[in-house]
């Protein structure tokens, strides 16, 4: 599940080049993750896993580095 | 001395007449020396901006060599077009009134739109209005989010965050109103051998709040480096009619009436001018919460708000970019 969600960013931001990202990079102060982009990471976790995120989740928490992503999904999905 | 010290609203004042004489000083030096074209076009939307750049380039030029622009559209305000009226006559120049609904409607613009907000309000047809907001900047630790406020025609409010899809369709259609009259000020420039003036002030230029060859796009931006305080105080210098004064800033782009505020900016201008200001000369968060009234940690997330928008929205200004640069085509 990490790596899914790392190849995401890789490919959809990053257009298949890592760049020295790491899991626990931040994805909006690199510049990677815009505002948009947090959209698409949202569109990315309710498209491909059985989560609906609400609006008080949409924290850097939960969002901003392939860690957090995958601690957040971890627990939504636990929930499930 | 510290930059935190003396810092008011009082420092946005300016000397008018001086800064007058400097911008159109340099109107007529862009024309002669860079643009090479006689006179001047701009859209008028009756707001401030849009007035101030008119009587600016009036004063400049004179009232013969600018020409007006009203495009008003289905869902313009009222008042857009009395407003925008009012200023043609004050300056005496010469315009030209295009509903631009048919142009829009032949390029799909309404129809996508509404099929963009059905994604998300599947009953949304004739009779219902609708706006997108955006959560405050300063209000939550959370990202900044885009919803969509709807209006039912028995008066009942629907507000929901809006996904990835729906909200890129709705943006590219709206787009669509800023890009056509873009297009319309570049056609009556071309048959007049005129340069079209962008009307942006410094908030809006700083912050991106402009559509990409859309109001983004122009030959000069004569008050571009003005907050918008000080292009109100023009204003009144330049003698701009009353009611165009006391308009409050909208963007008239929405069916629902939209104010600046809550689709971009978290603060109305005055306070949102403050912290750019604040932002370009250092002044603590602390020294700016007290003077605008909100907490040191919400100042904070304003200005770190500030800088966000900047570099999401440095794409906006961004020239072509070239694979390798050509030396000779430098400008």
């Amino acid at each position: 599940m990490r790596d899914k969600i790392r190849l995401y960013i890789v490919d959809n931001f990053l257009f298949g080049e890592s760049q020295g990202l790491e899991d626990s990079t931040s994805l909006l102060e690199t510049g990677v993750v815009d505002s948009t982009g947090i959209l698409e990471v949202v569109n990315f976790l309710e498209t491909e896993f059985p989560i609906k995120i609400e609006d008080e989740e949409l924290i850097p928490e939960h969002l901003d580095s392939i860690n957090n992503i995958y601690n957040f999904l971890e627990g939504k999905l636990a929930a499930v | 001395m510290s930059p935190d010290a003396g810092f008011s609203p009082e420092l946005l004042k300016i000397d008018v007449q001086r800064e007058t004489e400097k911008i159109t000083s340099e109107i007529r030096n862009l024309l002669r020396n860079d643009l090479k074209r006689r006179g001047i076009v701009l859209g008028l939307s009756g707001g401030i901006d849009s007035s101030v750049t008119a009587a600016l380039s009036v004063k400049a030029i004179g009232k013969e060599r600018v020409f007006g622009l009203e495009m008003p559209e289905l869902h313009s305000a009222e008042e857009t077009t009395a407003l925008s009226s009012t200023i043609i006559r004050h300056l005496g120049i010469d315009s030209q009134r295009v509903d631009i609904s048919p142009i829009l409607e032949a390029a799909g613009c309404y129809r996508q739109y509404d099929e963009a907000v059905r994604r998300v309000i599947p009953g949304y047809c004739s009779g219902w209005m609708s706006k997108i907001v955006i959560s405050s900047s300063f209000e939550n630790e959370g990202f900044s989010v885009h919803s969509l406020v709807a209006q039912a025609p028995d008066g009942s409010i629907t507000k929901t965050r809006l996904p990835l899809i729906p909200y890129l369709e709705i943006v590219a259609a709206t787009n669509l109103k800023q890009r056509t009259r873009k297009m319309l000020e570049y056609y009556h420039a071309d048959r007049l051998n005129f340069a079209v003036a962008g009307t942006p002030n410094r908030l809006e230029y700083d912050q991106g709040f402009f559509v990409k060859l859309g109001d983004g796009a122009a030959d000069l931006k004569p008050i571009a480096h003005l907050y918008k305080s000080q292009v109100y105080q023009i204003a009144e210098y330049l003698g701009v009619p009353v009611e165009i004064r006391s308009r409050p800033p909208t963007t008239d782009t929405y069916s629902m009436p939209q104010g600046q505020d809550e689709f971009y900016f978290s603060l109305p201008y005055r306070e949102m001018d403050l912290c750019l200001y604040a932002k370009n000369h250092g002044i603590s968060p602390a020294n700016l919460a007290s003077t605008i009234g909100l907490s040191a940690e919400q100042a904070q997330r304003i200005l770190d708000d500030i800088d966000t928008k900047r570099a999401t929205t440095r794409y906006l200004h961004l020239r072509p970019l070239l694979m390798e640069k050509v030396p000779e085509i430098a400008y």
